[in-house]
């Protein structure tokens, strides 16, 4: 991954299809070398990971009903012929796309739904009251986006002209909860939207707006961000005009907390915005100036906002009985821990232990339930899953050749990985807790549509990478 | 832009590694901390759920869980209620589990640490793991003879095998039926559970080895008896005088004999004549020329002010407090003052005594066996202490025999036995009515069994009863359970 022939190549816009350097035999030996191998493997993965799903979903009625019903299988049908058509289409349109992200998502998408379904036969839940029931559908759709993004983006470079559009999306959308009408507020933030039946969390899909925005912003803004400025210490500090951006990020940042009442997604946007700054850059002073904003302006809500500073107190003070007690206080993080505790190593088994009294256990809590079921070794498994996930990403960003798609690849993985951060990192006491999903296992449409979204973009970038680089190595005197 | 990439990989990296160790923290360094903690209701859904261990005294099944056909899986039941109480306690939701069935949960509910590689089989095999059973030490015959011998009065018995520890009896009355309580109807066992505290005469304590405690009364003169001769500067024949009435230095108070005359006749009276006529002031008088150390050293060497004596249990200490004046430790010394004991300690006293002076640990756990029947964990007579020399232990049983044959015990004669034994009738105040003892132990030569009998309220007679007259019968009916299997 050290020595990618990006940089011997020239400027990426200069080859945006395999003609240029390669010889017809070449281009012959590409197509006979790797016929249809990333795809035979992404399908043995995938039945794989749909017999996980089913396994997984036949234990759950085992352990905790003691028989097998049918219905949830049969339902669970549509989203499985769904990913394999994802799949033939990808046979077609993105013949070399990653082999690996689809039967991960896949499999944590099926494993959140067998979690989902336990839950409901926990709480008595059936028909369309069940979340389970909910969560196919949300499955059904999320798959059906990610196959048109697939159809619909042809060269992800389009994406970049539509920076600002992207911009301009991504804020409506995370500024749609708070309009009267449309918005509601929940026990924890006011991050969700209701129309009609649906509720929904559009700062999900927010995240991809603004990945797609930060890519095509810092591709044009890098050298003026990263060149010009002063060296205070040895590093090299901007000048005052370009703080421009980082601050009008900030500021989004922190309307998002004192607006909607949600830490966590104001991590997440600042997180994200951070590190694509600094892939895009190189400068850690950009990562200083950043996180001093960030610790100034979660200080200053911590002591200003009443319900920011209960969080950091049941956070650091979780057990002390008048925390526990309080009125939305600790009580549902030790629950959590709790259960956690009473999966231990190996876990209770599917069905077989009580993750349904920790509150929200299918959505901002669906880890602590995973944690007591399947146990430590579950946990570590699922964790593994999310790091090779954000490490397929990564790899399209070293191996990429033009930059907005390698910056937009790191984007997506990275908001993907920081997410689980935030979350698992809330759920075991490591920061403080905060209301956001766990990517494809939590119960919830926006953060199932989101994430697929993102499947069916690093499937396009890296289809693309993989296509340029074998005319590279191909083709180069190299 | 690949050295950024790099460094980024490597924050993913460390953000991913600390989730790791996080959830290693909880799941597997804080479980056991957690597991305990008293706001985890798992752990108490979990022993529920778990089809519980039966608790067995002999052939008796004295606690087993039913299919229940709920949520919680399992109904505990208590098929002899009352009689076993004592020794089963109860096992009930969102409270504290009493008697064997909460001092040994783990084993009953499957979850001790030996028995992990069940546990594991059955998550594997998909089977749901079963408790441990319990069987107890209690003999099921001397338990109904005692509880029968008890009958409606408010006090406890307790019978002890002297050369193992072995607890044969364990009876506590009035009692309760533990099924009030393992119902799973949470509104059902709350009102059971009011009712039963609010009970004036507290059912729910198990006064053989708990509860407020009563003075020992005249059955503590075998401690200070023990703690004469063991200084090797008394007999039985030494003596001390022998008035009819004696003023306690420093006060106005005067202390009498039970007969309120002299004890025997005489200007002088031996230790073993006052423990024979079970008189007051010559142990008064023993207690103030042995000093308050020589007498609680005795005491806690029989047991006395253990904060760790379970049998498994926690048993609540009996205590020979230092007393503030030389009059509080002359009216200690022939158990009354701040002096307090629960029968299972003067079942020891006497058991010690029954054992060549070697004082076994009393024990109610005969055996845990898995369901796999391999056995978790076996009886093995442990000693305690050695309160008393083998040479002591003899002098003891001579006198104690005396004191039945002959003596202010004879109620507990049985016919053909050398019965060894003390009677106690302690005074609670002035008007108050007084708590009846007895310890002893049968036969005498060859001692199978160590008994005390303690009665509350003066078993119904005010301060008419005494412990020769009521306690005594009781105790030698226990024994003669004890003697006749």
């Amino acid at each position: 991954m050290s020595n990618s022939p990006t940089e011997a190549i020239g400027t990426p816009e200069a080859s945006p299809r395999p003609s240029a350097p390669t010889t017809l035999t070449s281009t012959i030996r590409i197509r006979l070398r790797e016929p249809a191998r990333m795809r035979n493997l992404e399908l043995g993965l995938l039945l794989v990971a749909l017999g996980l799903g089913a396994a997984a979903v036949a234990l759950v009625q085992l352990g905790a009903v003691g028989e097998l019903d049918g219905s949830i299988f049969v339902l669970s049908a549509v989203p499985a012929f769904l990913v394999l058509l994802l799949h033939v289409i990808e046979r077609v349109v993105a013949k070399e796309a990653d082999p690996i992200v689809v039967p991960i998502a896949t499999f944590l998408n099926g494993l959140g739904i067998a979690m989902i379904h336990r839950l409901d036969i926990a709480e008595g839940y059936t028909g369309w009251d069940a979340f389970a029931v909910r969560q196919i559908v949300w499955t059904v759709i999320a798959i059906v986006l990610a196959i048109a993004g697939l159809l619909i983006v042809r060269n992800h470079r389009v994406l970049q002209r539509y920076r600002y559009i992207a911009m301009f999306v991504g804020i409506v959308l995370l500024l749609l909860p708070v309009l009267p009408g449309i918005g509601e507020t929940d026990a924890n933030a006011d991050v969700w939207i209701r129309v009609g039946i649906f509720s929904f969390q559009p700062g999900e899909l927010a995240k991809i707006a603004l990945a797609i925005f930060f890519a095509g912003y810092l591709v044009t803004a890098r050298d003026s961000l990263s060149l010009v400025g002063r060296t205070i210490l040895g590093m090299r500090f901007p000048r005052a005009r370009d703080l421009g951006p980082i601050l009008v990020v900030w500021v989004l940042s922190m309307g998002v907390i004192v607006l909607q009442r949600d830490l966590g997604t104001a991590l997440l946007y600042f997180g994200l915005f951070l590190v694509m700054l600094y892939v895009a850059t190189g400068r850690a002073s950009w990562i200083l100036i950043g996180l001093s904003l960030f610790a100034a302006g979660a200080w200053l809500a911590s002591s200003l906002l009443p319900y920011v500073a209960d969080r950091f107190h049941n956070w650091l003070d979780a057990f002390n009985p008048e925390v526990y007690n309080r009125l939305g206080g600790s009580y549902q993080l030790v629950q959590g821990i709790f259960g956690l505790a009473d999966g231990g190593l190996v876990g209770t088994g599917l069905g077989r232990g009580r993750p349904d009294i920790v509150p929200l256990a299918e959505s901002d809590y669906i880890i602590a339930s995973l944690g007591e079921e399947l146990g430590l070794i579950g946990l570590f498994a699922i964790l593994a899953l999310y790091l090779v996930f954000v490490a397929r990403g990564f790899r399209i960003g070293v191996a990429g050749q033009d930059d907005f798609g390698r910056l937009l690849a790191v984007g997506l993985s990275f908001v993907v990985g920081l997410q689980v951060f935030i979350v698992i990192g809330g759920v075991t006491r490591l920061i403080p807790l905060t209301g956001l999903t766990t990517p494809f296992l939590a119960a919830g449409g926006s953060s199932l549509v989101a994430n697929w979204i993102i499947v069916g973009l690093l499937l396009r970038l890296s289809d693309s990478v993989r296509r340029q680089r074998h005319v590279v190595v191909e083709g180069s005197p190299a | 832009m690949n050295k950024e990439l790099r460094r980024v990989s490597v924050l993913v990296l460390a953000m991913f590694l600390a989730l790791f160790s996080s959830t290693t923290v909880i799941q597997v360094v804080q479980q056991q901390s957690l597991q305990a903690d008293s706001r985890n209701v798992r752990t108490l859904y979990a022993s529920f759920s778990a089809e519980r261990g039966p608790i067995i005294a002999g052939d008796t099944t004295i606690a087993m869980s039913e299919a229940s056909g709920d949520e919680y899986k399992y109904l505990r039941v208590y098929p002899e209620g009352e009689l076993y109480a004592p020794v089963t306690g109860y096992f009930t939701l969102n409270g504290e589990n009493t008697g064997i069935e909460g001092s040994l949960n783990d084993y009953l509910s499957g979850r001790a640490n030996e028995q992990f590689l069940d546990q594991l089989n059955a998550i594997l095999t998909g089977q749901h793991p079963k408790g441990a059973a319990v069987e107890v030490t209690v003999d099921p015959v001397v338990q109904q003879a005692a509880w029968d011998a008890l009958g409606d009065l408010k006090g406890a018995i307790v019978a002890i095998e002297p050369s193992s520890g072995r607890i044969l009896a364990m009876v506590s009355k009035p009692s309760y039926d533990p099924n009030l309580l393992a119902g799973h109807s949470q509104s059902e066992v709350l009102a059971n559970y009011d009712a039963l505290l609010s009970d004036a005469d507290a059912p729910l304590i198990n006064r053989s080895i708990r509860g407020d405690l009563n003075p020992p009364g005249s059955t503590f003169k075998l401690v200070m008896t023990s703690a004469a001769l063991m200084t090797g500067e008394y007999t039985p024949d030494s003596t001390v005088p022998n008035p009819s009435s004696l003023q306690l230095p420093g006060t106005e108070t005067t202390i009498s004999n039970q007969s309120r005359g002299t004890c025997g006749s005489g200007s002088e009276v031996t230790i073993a004549t006052a423990l024979r006529l079970s008189c007051n002031i010559p142990f008064a008088e023993l207690g103030a020329e042995l000093g308050y150390d020589v007498i609680h050293d005795q005491a806690r060497a029989f047991g006395f002010e253990d904060p760790e004596l379970g049998v498994p249990m926690k048993v609540q200490p009996s205590v020979f407090p230092e007393p503030e004046s030389e009059a509080q430790l002359m009216l200690q010394s022939f158990g009354q003052g701040d002096n307090r004991a629960q029968p299972l300690q003067m079942a020891m006293v006497s058991a010690a005594i029954a054992n060549d002076g070697e004082l076994m640990r009393p024990n109610l756990v005969e055996r845990i066996t898995a369901p796999d029947l391999s056995v978790l964990q076996d009886f093995e007579p442990t000693v305690y202490s050695q309160p008393i020399t083998s040479d002591v232990a003899e002098t003891m049983t001579q006198l104690m025999v005396s004191n039945v044959a002959a003596g202010a015990a004879s109620g507990a004669r049985i016919e053909g036995v050398d019965v060894a034994g003390k009677t106690g009738t302690a005074e609670n105040g002035d008007d108050d009515p007084f708590t009846l003892w007895f310890t002893g132990f049968a036969p005498a030569t060859d001692p199978q069994v160590a008994v005390a009998v303690v009665l509350e309220d003066g078993a119904g007679r005010g301060q008419s009863g005494s412990g020769n007259g009521i306690a005594a019968p009781i105790a030698k009916k226990v024994m003669e359970a004890v003697l006749n299997r």
